[in-house]
């Protein structure tokens, strides 16, 4: 039978040769996976129920969620060069690549706020249509997920100054990696159903 | 050694960043040259794919995992196909 086991005094457990923290973080990612999927199978079902759909281009700015798209995708880059950083030994270059994603992700945020807003100022709510409905949804499911990253960015960023990490222990950063590039991957496909289909 | 790991050959992250931005580009590209819907919307879908896929193999770095984290992330995909691929056919069936 399998079991935990430590390697030394104050190490992460492994189970199957696999820290037991980047197993659990998996298994949350697995479960958010399935989160993500239940919503975007009921926006299916909704919009191929729903009696009209607006012309995404009129009512939405495509050219700068795309953009948008795009910051997030660079902010993935800057969070594995963080981990690649104190891989070899370097907290410096990955203070700075943290530091990077965070704002990156803020921008995100930003962005998404003037979305809403504009769409908002419009008369197109949560309750005026079912893209209505389904778009704030999805999007501010989303969001509340960076907006957690970011916080949690923060967080690593404080225990970072604070030397925390180094090139022999550093599966903390590995684990915001993995929470961040999730958050890059639902985006992926929201984007893509949100705006472009 | 304070944590188990996976020796492995960093991939390039700025190489997948160039195919990322491309993919994304094309994918914006497709969605306004007006192709037919039954021709735009899988592809759009299938660029969406190869774009997770490259975030998922190379920063999450499931290329050099073994099978058990790898099963833990796909696994839930099979069960995110069968919510969403159901009402996609028959909301292709009734258009």
């Amino acid at each position: 039978m399998s079991h935990t086991s430590v390697s030394e005094h104050h190490a992460t457990p492994t189970w199957q040769g696999i820290p037991t923290t980047k197993f659990a973080m998996w298994l949350f990612l697995a479960s958010e996976v399935m989160f993500f999927a239940g919503l975007i199978g009921a926006y299916i079902v909704l919009r191929s129920g729903a009696s009209e759909w607006p012309v995404l281009s009129e009512i939405l700015n495509v050219p700068l969620v795309a953009g948008n798209t795009f910051i997030l995708i660079v902010s993935s880059v800057t969070m594995v060069r963080a981990f690649a950083a104190i891989e070899d030994g370097n907290p410096q270059g990955m203070r700075r690549m943290l530091i990077t994603t965070a704002a990156l992700g803020a921008i995100f945020l930003s962005i998404q706020a003037f979305e809403w807003s504009a769409l908002l100022s419009e008369g197109t709510t949560p309750s005026t249509s079912v893209f209505g409905s389904v778009f704030f949804t999805l999007t501010g499911f989303h969001g509340l997920h960076v907006l957690g990253g970011v916080l949690t960015l923060v967080v690593v960023i404080v225990k970072a100054f604070r030397g925390a990490f180094s090139q022999a222990r550093h599966g903390g950063v590995e684990l915001m990696g993995l929470y961040w590039h999730f958050v890059d991957v639902v985006w992926i496909f929201l984007f893509t159903i949100l705006y472009l289909i | 050694m304070a944590e188990t790991s996976i020796v492995h050959r960093r991939p390039n992250y700025i190489l997948v960043f160039v195919f990322l931005g491309l993919l994304t580009a094309v994918e914006v590209g497709v969605a306004f040259i007006g192709l037919l819907e039954a021709i735009r919307v899988p592809l759009l879908v299938a660029l969406a794919i190869a774009k997770a896929t490259l975030v998922g193999m190379y920063y999450m770095h499931l290329r050099f995992e073994g099978r058990v984290l790898r099963f833990i992330a796909v696994g839930p995909l099979l069960l995110a196909i069968i919510l969403t691929l159901p009402p996609l056919v028959d909301s292709i069936s009734h258009h």
